[in-house]
């Protein structure tokens, strides 16, 4: 298991570097100069000049991009165009409300996505199953944004119940797990949860059913087990895909949710990123991008050995 | 999107309306900006006019303000920091600059003109130490007239321009003056004055959470006792989503929001939210190319262009939220003289100068537009631009847009309409601030502004043109200068030199509990006299 852990550990530089190598590409190759939103519109060519060799941008571009990973080893991801502030902390603290935000929605999506599939694919073909799948098609298909406005009008303008922006009351710096706080979570947790509660659910149905009608199954049954040591093998047996697929969704919530952080207002990375997007912001871009890469990455390598760990087929292949 | 708009102002409707206001309260004002972060807050802002309406001109002063307290006609320079200037009449290139006495910045250090000049070291001096290449970006192309500057005594500044320049107390209305003491207390680093700003402005910045949100409070000792804040608190809160702004609003998370989304509009109105609006000086146009070649050399095209628009029926696609242009600045302005072409819609006319430049049905003319999708104040440039399109159609003008997101439009702006970079596109629709003689008028059309060399991108140079621009610089009473800058817009007009279509009314929608705000028709606000009504 070290020495899989290990192999797989390694696997992970180059996967690395090719990740800072596209990062750094794909802000070069969009179109706009990244000085234009901070520099006023009429600013002369040598003002435009000044500004680009201040923030090295007059550079080659492998100088640059050498330059970014030298900086990157020595834990400095370079300073915000737009805010002069360092992009570190920017992206750190943008990350951190975002696992805040997809944990919630994770906590919501997988117990229900995983009880709704496995009801559906143990009463396969039956009303309760097509009312669960056409759920989870209506949950995966319905644009999430959209939901959210939804959900805002009725709760936060309609009733008045739940705020509709922002991660804490007023003057509030610092998350505290307090209702003032959490209340804040509740519209954008349940938006961003219904696209993986869909994916899990089809996915664990498709599982189950598989496995189900499995010739194991029907084996463990004549020898005698009771339903729910059976239930507790196909569990087990699905378990392995089911983590695979979850992992991929809890990747999706951290960085795919940059439509309901701006809805929200939510402060974390993918509204940084729209913003960065938005104010051509070089640096802050390629942090974040970067950030959020190699939280895929880890996610996957922490999926890969959680796999092998419940599944030896996985070690050995 | 725009039936999510509609279905949020649908239901919006059953909002139910607290009851009417009570009681005047000091209370806190919460205000939800469109930018996507607190504009920079160490004097210079960035965000544009938007930064300076809400981190410049509340945190801080420049010699020269501009009057905020009316909403009834154009708003002018009014004293600052300086309580009078004068270009000498011997030498008019050296202006003279009393301080005010007896002014102080949040942190309790005195004004004077070691202050004055600190901060224009700060934007124009890259070998000084408090230079800034943050703020000088946003604050050195405002001044271009300064020469050179210094401190005469504790209360007087002179400053040499390079050419005779009436322009110049305009440049300085752009120019805010922040504390040397703070920044030497604070390390002489701007990453920490940035957090702990010091001006001399109404308001102070008590706290600063970046992206979320700025908190300011009154300064009690503030210069002017007429313009001391009446409110405890003033909240700014970044909320660049349109929706969103208007969700905080109606759910009452803020009390006011900048550029509500049209069609939400009429449901905030039914549930009692005030609509503010006001002429602000801000153009909605096409700027048009003068480079050889370009069909927008004949007066007829382009005047007839002018008469193909229904500008009154335009105004329905923005909610009435504009003002039909009549020319290049707005009616109202004290600058729109009495120029001879009536800027209207008369297509009969127009047809009529295509058929006399040569252009008909079977030979109709063939435009390239850049436009972009969306950008600072280019209220909704893609709808209205292909109403602009069917309309110029009519009258035999076909356009082909050419669409670059805005970042990018401003590159080939600055580039110029002979630059490869724009690929033929004989107009820009782009929106100008035209609140002060240079930035309104000559930076457009001056010949020595020439893209790539300044923002004249459609490469326009006419001799009488810059003899105005000339008079303009170099009269430097007031109301004679203002009687120049009719004379040039009526220029403007009469040769028609822009496709002239609205102006912007700056619409912000706000809580029945905000009381006593006057929009100014300028870019910038004062806060001061706001209440709130328990």
């Amino acid at each position: 298991m070290l020495s899989y852990f290990l192999r797989r550990l390694i696997l992970v530089l180059p996967v690395a570097f090719g990740v800072s190598v596209v990062c750094f590409a794909l802000v070069q190759i969009a179109p706009g100069d990244p000085l234009t939103a901070i520099m006023p519109v009429d600013a002369t060519a040598e003002q435009q000049a000044a500004m680009r060799a201040a923030y090295g941008l007059d550079k080659p571009v492998p100088v640059q991009y050498l330059i970014w990973v030298g900086n990157l080893l020595q834990g400095e991801m370079g300073r915000s165009i737009a805010s002069g502030r360092p992009v570190a902390a920017e992206v750190f603290g943008a990350v951190g409300n975002s696992l805040l935000l997809a944990a919630a929605a994770a906590v919501i999506a997988f117990p229900i996505g995983i009880f709704l599939g496995f009801l559906a694919g143990y009463f396969r073909d039956t009303a309760l199953d097509r009312a669960v799948t056409a759920l989870s098609i209506t949950g995966v298909s319905v644009p999430n944004y959209w939901l959210g406005i939804v959900l805002v009008i009725i709760f936060s303008v309609n009733l008045g119940w739940l705020p509709s922006m922002g991660a804490g009351p007023g003057g509030s710096q610092d998350w505290q797990w307090d209702w003032a706080h959490m209340r804040h979570l509740v519209l954008p947790a349940v938006t961003l949860a219904v696209v993986p509660i869909g994916i899990v659910a089809r996915t664990v149905r498709a599982l189950a059913g598989d496995i189900l009608s499995m010739d194991f199954v029907t084996a463990l049954y004549a020898k005698g087990l009771s339903r729910g040591d059976v239930l507790r093998h196909v569990a087990r047996n699905a378990a392995a895909t089911a983590l695979s697929v979850m992992g991929l969704q809890l990747g999706y919530l951290l960085g795919g949710s940059i439509l309901i952080e701006t809805v929200f207002n939510w402060p974390g990375s993918g509204f940084l990123l729209s913003n960065a997007i938005f104010q051509r912001d070089l640096p802050l871009l390629q942090g974040t991008i970067l950030v959020l890469a190699m939280f895929f990455v880890g996610m996957n390598l922490i999926v890969d050995v959680a796999q092998a760990a419940i599944d030896p087929r996985v070690k050995r292949s | 999107m725009l039936d999510l708009r509609k279905g949020i102002a649908a239901l919006a409707l059953s909002v139910a309306v607290l009851a009417g206001p009570a009681a005047m309260a000091q209370g806190t004002l919460r205000i939800g900006m469109t930018a996507a972060d607190i504009p920079l807050t160490t004097g210079q802002p960035d965000q544009g006019g938007e930064g300076l309406r809400f981190i410049g001109y509340t945190v801080y002063d420049a010699l020269i303000n501009w009057d905020l307290t009316q909403g009834d006609g154009p708003s002018g320079l009014v004293p600052g920091l300086a309580t009078a200037w004068e270009a000498d009449e011997a030498d008019r290139t050296r202006w003279t600059f009393t301080l005010r006495e007896g002014v102080t910045f949040h942190d309790g250090s005195p004004f004077n003109a070691e202050n004055v000049v600190w901060n224009l070291d700060k934007l124009l001096d890259e070998s000084a130490e408090q230079y800034d290449p943050r703020q000088s970006a946003q604050g050195k192309s405002r001044i271009p007239a300064i020469a050179s500057y210094r401190a005469v005594d504790d209360l007087t500044v002179e400053i040499i321009t390079h050419e005779p320049d009436a322009t110049l107390p305009y440049q300085l209305a752009w120019v805010m003056m922040s504390s040397k003491a703070n920044w030497e207390a604070l390390g002489k680093d701007w990453e920490q004055v940035a957090a702990k700003p010091s001006g001399t402005g109404p308001w102070m910045m008590e706290s600063f959470v970046p992206r979320e949100r700025a908190e300011l409070v009154p300064f009690a000792d503030y210069w002017d006792e007429t313009r001391i804040p009446k409110l405890d608190r003033l909240v700014l809160i970044p909320l660049p989503e349109s929706n969103a702004r208007s969700a905080a609003l109606m759910s009452g998370q803020v009390d006011w929001i900048e550029a509500p989304a049209p069609d939400t509009i009429p449901a905030m109105q039914g549930n009692g939210f005030a609509i503010t609006q006001n002429a602000l000086p801000h153009n909605w146009t096409w700027h048009l190319s003068r480079v050889e070649g370009s069909p927008w050399n004949d007066i007829r095209v382009r005047k007839a262009a002018n008469l193909a628009i229904d500008r009154e029926a335009m105004g329905a696609l923005l909610g009435g939220l504009m003002i039909p242009a009549k020319g290049f600045v707005p009616p109202e302005s004290q600058w729109f003289g009495e120029p001879d072409f009536d800027v209207t819609y008369d297509l009969e006319a127009a047809q009529a100068l295509m058929t006399e430049a040569g252009f008909g049905p079977d030979n109709r003319l063939k435009v390239k537009a850049l436009i972009s999708p969306s950008g600072s104040g280019q209220m909704l440039p893609l709808p209205m631009n292909e109403y602009i399109q069917q309309s110029l159609a009519q009258a035999w003008i076909d356009v082909e847009f050419m669409v670059v997101e805005w970042n990018q439009m401003i590159n080939l702006w600055r580039a110029g309409a002979a630059d490869p970079s724009v690929e033929g596109s004989q107009s820009i629709n782009f929106t100008y601030f035209i609140q002060d003689p240079f930035t309104g008028f000559i930076r457009h059309l001056d010949c020595d502004l020439m893209a790539p060399n300044g923002t004249n991108w459609g490469h326009y140079c006419d001799e009488d043109m810059q003899g105005l621009f000339e008079e303009i610089k170099t009269t430097f009473d007031p109301a004679e200068q203002d009687a120049v800058l009719r004379r040039t817009h009526e220029k403007f007009v009469d040769d028609a030199l822009f496709l002239m279509v609205t102006h912007d009314v700056a619409p912000r929608a706000m809580s029945p509990k905000v009381q006593g705000f006057v929009q100014p028709q300028n870019w910038y606000l004062n806060f001061s006299s706001i209440t709130m009504a328990e």
